[in-house]
């Protein structure tokens, strides 16, 4: 595999009992691009997002995360499920940002930040909250540290989850609809943020409904439905010039 | 009585208010006459259950006699050492119990699902009388190198109902502490999972500490029902509060105010409880909701300073 690649799905097919979610998926996102996931509700986009950090278990399929298989264990021509702990351990590279924040609520905006450090790394504690302040100043809330996230607007909790995810020194960033639960006056400081960690180099699969922010900062760009990939390219190509009568019929529905 | 809903300070000049200042609304109040009418009635009920109880044959002033007599004192604290102890050995086995209830693991699921059967399905003094005679079953009790010694010299009555009300108590609190578990929403173990954090670090930094706010106020009112449940273990021969009571009660011929005094240190005990509780359940509501809800003392303060104010109203 490619030194380049860092998530590459083979076939990979799921399904919650007898619903078939993903047919499928074909893909490879390299190292530091911005890689959008668009389609319908449904389309198995999230579903797929999740799959990449193990949250849900494929059927079928390979997945691999910088030339890791996910979840599994490869030896010869046989496959061993990994232990929790191992899979915890996967998990520490990729950070998730979630479209309804899941920020921790008994927990200051700082010490979201600094627990999965603390907890997970064993990081100092003070060490983890000089690093919590320079996240949250990063993301625009430095004057926000001690607040709850009930305490704070949807489009600052958002922040705060990055912040939190980043905490991690992730190697990949997974973002599930971030924007689509915050009122429409928010959603512009989140991608601000976004865009900024884009040009830091990050590499990041993002599921969204903005296709603004695909046009101007994603470099490569998915449309599904139901379940499998229709059309992929350069967002720009797909978004202006989609080839794809499916693609062209839910691009009219949205732009 | 006139009331006028400007806020104090509001509508004075300093601020740049726009026009002129709004005329205050002088309102003449709602008369809630019913309220009177309900208050004069319970205070007659009160009067004559007050009445009736003067007039009854009881010997009142043996109550002050013993209320702190040395018996009664060391009883109480034995009754609330108990329930302390019962209660501790409660919890812990609830959270695991119902951490095990939960788990994917059947096997450990079953083995809390029959415990709780168990235990939920038969009368707690039925328990202790078991436990105190399971010297039947086991002669000794033997720890291998530890300790060894017969079970009836073992199992003193305050072990008893130690043991017969902790593990009772576990079954009830596991399911408690199974409903707290499972409202906590599953984003949260999502989120902590995505960042890495095992399966026990996401239980005990995230999932609980948020499910301890639905597990608390029942298992205030638990405490409060072992507090007064305590007075069983006076059928296997431990001498706690009521058991002590009972006991001066035969001696110096007046049982039945010895039980009056009893109640009363119950409910003052109760109600202290209650007081510990309230601050708990406010602890454990931070980053719930924007602003913690008065403690009572500040709620008092609060009323007292609105009395000066001529609208009386809270703020």
């Amino acid at each position: 595999m490619s030194e380049q690649v860092m998530v590459k799905a083979e076939n990979v097919h799921k399904s919650f009992g007898h619903v078939q979610v993903l047919q499928g998926i074909d893909l490879e996102v390299r190292k530091g691009e911005v890689f959008c996931l668009i389609g319908p509700s449904g389309s198995g986009k999230s579903t797929f997002l999740r799959c990449i950090n193990h949250l849900e278990k494929i059927n079928a399929g390979r997945l691999y995360v910088d030339g890791q298989l996910v979840g599994y264990r490869q030896q010869g021509d046989k496959l061993y499920e990994l232990r929790d702990r191992e899979v915890a351990a996967q998990r520490r590279d990729i950070g998730m940002v979630f479209q309804r924040f899941n920020l921790f609520p008994h927990m200051t905006a700082a010490e979201n930040v600094m627990e999965a450090p603390v907890q997970v790394k064993k990081t100092s504690k003070s060490q983890a909250r000089e690093r919590a302040r320079e996240l949250l100043e990063r993301v625009g809330l430095a004057d926000k540290a001690d607040n709850y996230p009930s305490q704070l607007s949807g489009g600052q909790q958002q922040r705060v989850a990055i912040a939190r995810a980043l905490a991690m020194d992730p190697k990949l960033m997974l973002f599930d609809e971030p924007t689509s639960a915050l009122d429409p006056e928010l959603v512009g400081d989140v991608l601000d943020v976004m865009r900024d960690l884009a040009e830091s180099g990050m590499t990041m699969v993002v599921v969204t409904h903005e296709m603004g922010f695909a046009r101007e900062v994603g470099d490569s760009l998915v449309f599904m439905d139901g379940g499998v990939v229709v059309e992929s390219g350069h967002p720009r190509d797909v978004l202006t010039d989609p080839q794809h009568e499916r693609t062209q019929s839910f691009l009219s529905k949205v732009l | 009585m006139s009331t006028d809903i400007t806020k104090t300070g509001g509508g004075a000049d300093g601020a740049p208010s726009p026009a002129a200042p709004p005329e205050p609304i002088r309102a003449i109040p709602v008369r809630h006459y019913g309220r009177y009418v309900s208050a004069l009635l319970a205070l007659g009920v009160l009067g004559a259950i007050v009445y009736a109880f003067a007039q009854g044959k009881i010997n009142w002033g043996a109550i002050p006699d013993y209320f702190f007599d040395e018996r009664i004192v060391s009883g109480a604290g034995k009754t609330l050492l108990l329930t302390v102890l019962s209660m501790a050995i409660g919890i812990v086995g609830g959270i695991l119990l119902a951490v095990m209830r939960l788990s994917k693991n059947p096997v450990t699921s079953s083995i809390a699902w029959f415990y709780i059967w168990f235990f939920r399905g038969t009368p707690v003094l039925v328990q202790l009388f078991i436990w105190f005679n399971l010297g039947l079953v086991f002669q000794y009790i033997n720890l291998m190198p530890l300790y060894k010694q017969e079970w009836s010299v073992f199992m003193t009555p305050f072990l008893t109902a130690l043991l017969g009300f902790g593990l009772n108590e576990a079954a009830y609190m596991a399911e408690i502490c199974r409903a707290g578990l499972q409202s906590v929403d599953e984003g949260q173990t999502e989120a902590a999972q995505a960042l890495g954090m095992s399966h026990t670090k996401t239980l005990w930094r995230i999932v609980i500490p948020q499910a301890m706010r639905v597990i608390v106020p029942p298992t205030g009112n638990e405490v409060i029902n072992m507090l007064k449940t305590t007075s069983l273990v006076s059928a296997v021969q431990f001498t706690e509060l009521f058991r002590a009571s009972q006991d001066i009660g035969q001696q110096s011929g007046s049982p039945v105010e010895m039980y009056f005094l009893a109640a009363a240190w119950y409910l003052i005990m109760t109600s202290i409880l209650s007081v510990g509780q309230y601050y708990i359940e406010r602890y454990y509501a931070r980053g719930s909701s924007r602003q913690l809800p008065a403690t009572p003392w500040q709620k008092v303060r609060g009323t007292l300073f609105s009395l000066g104010r001529p609208n009386g109203g809270m703020a």
